[in-house]
């Protein structure tokens, strides 16, 4: 137990899974009586094979995928609040104050720039304009995206930079929880080291880190330890 | 603010023998963007038009929090107070800006409308306010003496809002505010809609049959089918993990470009 | 003038209108609707403000008609002998004479006193016709004092003249409740209707309406705060009496571009004329 670094997410027997109506109503279980907690400034990265939910496990820790039992405790301004159960206008408080994510894909306003997408992330949550630009530039620049790509939407970007645009638009906002899906998949290895440098900055400062990632130096670089997830059968 | 800003119980409505509300329940939080998506024929129009006070529900009630917190039955409102909500603290955003417009009177005008009815009297104030908001839309000042006629597709929807949003209004509702606009026109002006909401802090009930545009707007969706919502929540959570059939099926249903 | 009754109405019609008078009277501005009939001339020739003055005129009433100010023009003189000969009573053209005065498009300069009435001729009473086709519409906005639209039009007019344009049929907020169209008086007369101490009819055959503002109601032009309303007049003095506060007529004297401006209401010219005349007598 590490009192400087208290539990700042806890989930309760945690289940999900997903019926297919379009496919005659098959139910496909994917987390069952899922317990994990995560602590500030530690970096917990889920590991096991592919399909086993890795994904599904962090949008339903974001909220994005419903969960069907359990409970998803979330330290938020002080007090516990269970998102699994909470009013969507309590989901969309925690998600600005305290819970951030990057996904895996960039889905984004068509003809907005980079750069004021990434400035949204913190105008959005009180950030004077001038300052979330200038803020917005550098961190972009962080990653290593040179400053005539800060004007154009990215629609048009290589996967790779999408990725760092939505790695700058997570990380910019320094919320007290960040949940990664897959943040270097498409980076070389400069990039990488960008990560898992902004990483662990942010575990300095406390923040709390749950991550998918499948490239294994990036993962001992940044894991203090890993979490795993076995494949449920199919039900029948 | 804990307390709702439109709530509806029990709504229905029908047209002969077909039920367009078929006991509809839906809330408003100020500050929230609701959008209600579905088929033609869903009843998510005549849910609009029952709840901005336009039509009357055969049964249910629809009630509005106003500024000073009391809440009133829209429907039971008198007709000159219910005139004067939708030329104040509501707006409605028609999907064809001419039947918002009047056309025959310039841009600085059709802004400065509402500010008249309210009793606004400094012509100089006046044009102050309409140029600010016309610039707020993105549209150039300079046009302030235009015509509607010479602005095209794109700068008539975004000057129908200017004119609604002129007086600060808390709730906006919203009838497929970018249908009939080409597709360029439409991504920035619904990044338009999305900054001017966030920032003036409108509540705003968006109708439309387009998922990616609830999708972008919206904090939370209800999705109807045969006058009923089948599905309501937070929207990405609706969109992306889905459990009524129906969704299911209009989810699986968008074409990806 | 057999076969007709007193002022060529029978009496029920004029206690329809007398009806219709008392309720204008008591809603300044508020338009009234009528049972217009059937009068010997067709609509735009002044059957609403005829059928007002039969229905307001007693036999020992004293008429004046002005149409544009003049008493000699053919419409003044035909009414005016139309009620001598329907009515036997007793008509001038002067106005402190008149005990009722009717009117087409202006208001007399000498100022009208508690004990006269004037009886406006109205083309068009509503004064929102021309920015709203509906009817309904315009009633409701007049049942519910919406008259934003009417300041639409006067910015309108700011934004593309750098003033406000109107120069006839001003529109007024009459005791500051009911937009009215005081008819197509030049803008010029339209604070003379402001707590004018005479009661003030107005007559709308064609549109079957009848308004009326009380003696000593207040009488507000539109405007704007930063573009007051303002009298406009031709600088020139009038070239008969040298009036320089009266509203003038320009004439038109030959084919070379010669002009004279003289006053509109040609009985306070010729008073001042003759007044002139008596001073130079006496000088």
């Amino acid at each position: 137990m590490r009192p400087a670094h208290p539990e700042v997410l806890r989930t309760e027997a945690l289940g999900k899974s997903f019926t297919l109506h379009m496919q005659g109503g098959v139910t496909i279980p994917v987390l069952r009586d899922l317990g994990l907690t995560l602590r500030a400034g530690e970096c917990v990265v889920l590991s096991g094979p592919s399909g086993t939910g890795k994904s599904t496990l962090i949008r339903s820790l974001y909220g994005n995928y419903r969960a069907d039992t359990g409970r998803i405790m979330i330290r938020h301004g002080g007090d516990w609040v269970d998102l699994a159960h909470a009013d969507p206008r309590v989901v969309l408080a925690v998600r600005r104050d305290t819970l951030g994510y990057v996904s895996q894909f960039l889905r984004v306003v068509p003809r907005v720039s980079t750069l004021e997408i990434v400035a949204e992330a913190l105008t959005s949550r009180g950030t004077p304009p001038d300052e979330a630009k200038l803020r917005a530039r550098s961190m972009l620049l962080r990653l290593n995206l040179v400053p005539h790509l800060h004007d154009l939407p990215p629609a048009t970007f290589s996967g790779g930079e999408q990725q760092r645009v939505n790695l700058a638009r997570g990380f910019i906002p320094n919320h007290p929880i960040l949940l990664l899906d897959e943040p270097t998949s498409s980076l070389d290895a400069v990039n990488r080291d960008a990560v898992v440098e902004l990483v662990a900055e942010a575990k300095a400062a406390g923040t709390a880190i749950l991550a998918i990632v499948h490239d294994m130096t990036t993962r001992d670089a940044i894991a203090d330890r890993l979490f795993h997830l076995t494949p449920l059968r199919e039900a029948a | 603010m804990s307390e709702h800003l439109l709530s509806a119980t029990g709504l229905h409505l029908s047209f002969g023998a077909i039920w367009a509300l078929d006991g509809v329940d839906a809330t408003l939080w100020p500050g929230e963007v609701l959008a209600v998506v579905g088929e033609s024929g869903s009843g998510k129009t005549t849910l609009l038009h029952v709840l901005s006070g336009r039509s009357a529900p055969d049964a249910g009630l629809v009630a509005y929090r106003d500024t000073e917190g009391v809440a009133h039955n829209v429907h039971a409102m008198p007709a000159p107070q219910l005139r004067a909500l939708h030329r104040s603290d509501w707006g409605f955003v028609h999907q064809n800006p001419r039947d918002a417009l009047r056309m025959e009177v310039s841009a600085g005008g059709n802004v400065g409308e509402r500010l008249m009815a309210q009793g606004a009297r400094h012509y100089g104030v006046i044009r102050e306010s309409a140029i600010d908001w016309l610039r707020q839309v993105e549209i150039s000042p300079s046009r302030i003496d235009d015509m509607p006629h010479t602005f095209s597709g794109g700068m008539l929807q975004r000057l129908q809002i200017a004119r609604t949003l002129a007086t600060h209004p808390r709730l906006v509702f919203m009838d497929e505010p970018t249908g009939g606009l080409d597709v360029s026109v439409q991504a920035r002006l619904l990044d338009l809609i999305r900054t001017l909401v966030a920032r003036l802090g409108i509540a705003v009930v968006l109708v439309t049959h387009d998922i990616a545009v609830a999708r972008l707007l919206a904090d939370r969706i209800l999705v109807m089918r045969h006058g009923r919502v089948v599905e309501g929540g937070l929207t990405d959570q609706v969109l992306d993990d889905p459990q009524h059939p129906y969704t299911q099926l209009l989810v699986s249903s968008v074409l990806q470009a | 003038m057999s076969g007709y009754n007193f002022a060529y109405l029978d009496e029920q019609t004029k206690r329809m209108i007398r009806r219709a008078i008392l309720k204008a009277v008591a809603i300044p501005g508020h338009q009234v609707p009528f049972g217009g009939r059937e009068m010997p001339l067709p609509y735009g020739w002044g059957t609403g403000g005829i059928q007002v003055t039969a229905a307001i005129l007693g036999p020992s009433d004293v008429l004046k008609v002005i149409d544009q100010g003049a008493d000699d023009t053919t419409n003044a003189v035909s009414i005016r002998r139309f009620f001598a000969r329907t009515a036997g009573i007793e008509t001038t053209t002067h106005t402190a004479d008149a005990s009722v005065i009717q009117t087409r498009h202006r208001i007399p300069e000498t100022p009208l006193r508690a004990d006269q009435i004037i009886v406006y001729q109205v083309p068009l009473p509503e004064p929102l016709a021309k920015l709203e086709q509906s009817r309904a519409e315009t009633r409701q906005m007049h049942a519910l004092a919406e008259y934003g639209l009417m300041h639409v039009k006067l910015y309108e007019d700011i934004a593309r003249y750098g003033h406000i344009s109107i120069s006839y049929d001003y529109p007024v907020m009459v005791n500051g409740r009911y937009l009215m169209s005081p008819s197509p008086i030049p803008a010029f007369d339209t604070p003379k209707m402001h707590r004018m101490a005479a009661l003030q009819l107005f007559g709308a055959g064609r549109e079957k309406r009848i308004y009326a503002i009380p003696p000593h109601t207040d009488v507000k032009p539109l405007d704007f705060d930063d573009h007051p309303f303002r009298l406009t007049r031709a600088p020139q003095a009038c070239g008969l009496c040298g009036a320089r506060d009266s509203y003038l007529d320009e004439v038109v004297m030959d084919d070379r571009g010669g002009r004279l401006f003289v006053c509109s209401d040609t009985d306070y010219c010729a008073g001042r004329q003759s007044m002139r005349q008596d001073e130079d007598a006496a000088a």
